[in-house]
């Protein structure tokens, strides 16, 4: 019953917050370019989450007859499974989790490279030019990108003997992770933004020159899934940097272990909000190469005097 | 255990049926996944988590990604007329009578000896680490100079001559004689 409980809270808590970062995304842009952002419905303009919802789930959902129908239609939820899926092995307090594992980490890289199948697949199966374009450049980034994202998790893994979330984060009791592995830190966020094709680096989706890349042809809940899995990956990519390199729950006692969690979470989610207020889009050869040119022998070389520095130490 | 376990053989037995009879690239190529998975599935059942974990990673989250990449590019995804003549029902009497043969050879093998059970015990990531590079430090090692061909390989393979398009400076080039390398 308990473990129950703790399933349902999780699902409840990941899919309330995705879907409340539409209106949050949308105020707080608003904010950052001196407007007002949506502010009609119901009291600051709270009602328009449910307004937005209840819109999408009453469009007509059209499957384009040129397309692959089968694929098409698994496509987005292959990214709302792995994303979900992921959220299991999550801490967000002690025993709060629904699945403790031992191989914790390695679950979430197994997934996040499971979750490219439906860019990849979705871009393929519209049968549409710009998104076969899209896909092509998704499939391209996510994996240069994936590459450095796990070795750069290794110089944590190092320091806290562990690939279990909640041994990482019972190791930064004396210090949080983010001073050693200043490094890490940095490449991984790089590397979470473009795993979430995240304004910096929605180059799969950029729609000044690819319609909307992808899921050019999705449309009503399916496009839905997109939509609201792309605010799943921030939430997830922001848990993920809490957990590894800010000590996830713990704080000072005055507060509660899940609300620190949850105030180190939503920091990162609102900075990821004002990169896409802030920075424009680089162009594609460019991402490539500072990925493989720059960050992956950042990474390598960050392992190695990780290792050193370790040994040295023993 | 041993439910899960048959649950997961028999899903990746259906799946890999499904990936070499089908017809559509891409198709197979899922169901191929879905294959990879199901094993994976097995590797965590038999007390192998890290092993699984890297079917996911590797297998199905790298591998097959640049496989449906080619076929993206090389647009063969739909149904071919080649495909359904290639899959004729006579292709399959000789594979399957010599894959009969082994399974024959198989059963066979497994009923003279005797029964041992596959150790229970779950293999931490730690440990396949420390046997990765002490016992079997060499043939990491091998496996990392493979890797390095294949990448030089790769990338001599991938080598463009720089092309230049400037008419004077284009002049200039087919008047060295050096520079025939490709």
């Amino acid at each position: 019953m308990h473990e129950l409980l703790i399933i349902a809270g999780v699902l409840l808590i990941v899919l309330n917050i995705a879907a409340g970062l539409i209106y949050v995304e949308r105020r707080l842009l608003a904010l950052w370019q001196d407007r007002y952002g949506p502010n009609r419905v119901g009291p600051f303009g709270l009602g328009q989450v449910i307004a937005d919802m209840v819109k999408i789930f009453f469009k007509e959902d059209w499957i384009p007859p040129f397309s692959d129908k089968a694929v098409f239609v698994i496509a987005p939820g292959i990214l709302v499974a792995t994303l979900l899926l992921t959220f299991a092995v999550v801490p967000f307090a002690p025993g709060f989790n629904v699945f403790d594992s031992n191989i914790a980490l390695l679950f979430f890289l197994g997934n996040s490279s499971l979750g490219v199948y439906s860019i990849v697949l979705g871009g393929w199966a519209s049968n549409n030019k710009y998104s076969l374009l899209g896909a092509m450049r998704a499939s391209a980034q996510m994996l240069t990108y994936e590459v450095f994202m796990g070795l750069s998790l290794m110089g944590v893994v190092m320091m806290a003997d562990s690939f279990n979330l909640t041994g990482i984060v019972e190791a930064q009791r004396h210090g949080w992770f983010i001073f050693p592995q200043f490094v890490g830190f940095v490449i991984f966020l790089i590397a979470g933004i473009a795993e979430t094709h995240r304004v910096p680096f929605d180059i799969p989706e950029a729609e000044g020159e690819l319609v909307a890349g992808f899921h050019s042809e999705y449309s009503g809940m399916k496009f839905g899934m997109f939509f609201v899995g792309e605010y799943m990956g921030v939430t997830l990519v922001s848990c993920l940097i809490t957990i590894l390199f800010f000590g996830g729950w713990l704080g000072p006692a005055f507060l509660p272990p899940v609300v620190w969690f949850f105030l180190k979470t939503g920091v990162f989610i609102c900075f990821f909000i004002l990169l896409r207020a802030s920075l424009p889009r680089p162009r594609y050869d460019q991402l490539m190469s500072l990925g493989w040119k720059i960050l992956l022998p950042l990474t390598l070389i960050n392992i190695l005097v990780t290792g050193a520095v370790l040994i040295y130490l023993q | 255990m041993n439910t899960f376990f048959y649950i997961a053989a028999a899903v990746a037995l259906i799946s890999t049926g499904l990936a070499i009879s089908g017809r559509n690239a891409i198709h197979a190529l899922l169901f191929l996944i879905v294959s990879l998975l199901a094993i994976s599935v097995i590797f965590y059942i038999l007390g192998a988590p890290f092993i699984a974990a890297m079917e996911i990673i590797i297998y199905a989250g790298a591998v097959m990604v640049l496989f449906i990449f080619v076929i993206m590019m090389l647009n063969v995804g739909m149904e071919s007329e080649k495909e359904s003549r290639w899959l004729k029902p006579g292709m399959w009497i000789l594979p399957s009578l010599l894959a009969l043969i082994l399974l024959v050879n198989f059963v066979f093998m497994l009923n003279k000896m005797s029964h041992q059970n596959i150790p229970g015990r779950i293999i931490e990531p730690k440990e396949v680490g420390i046997s990765l590079f002490s016992t079997y430090v060499l043939g990491v090692e091998i496996a990392g100079m493979l890797l390095l061909a294949g990448i030089v390989g790769a990338y001599h393979l991938g080598k463009q001559k720089k092309k230049v398009l400037h008419r004077f400076l284009k002049q200039e080039e087919i008047e060295q004689p050096g520079n025939t390398e490709g």
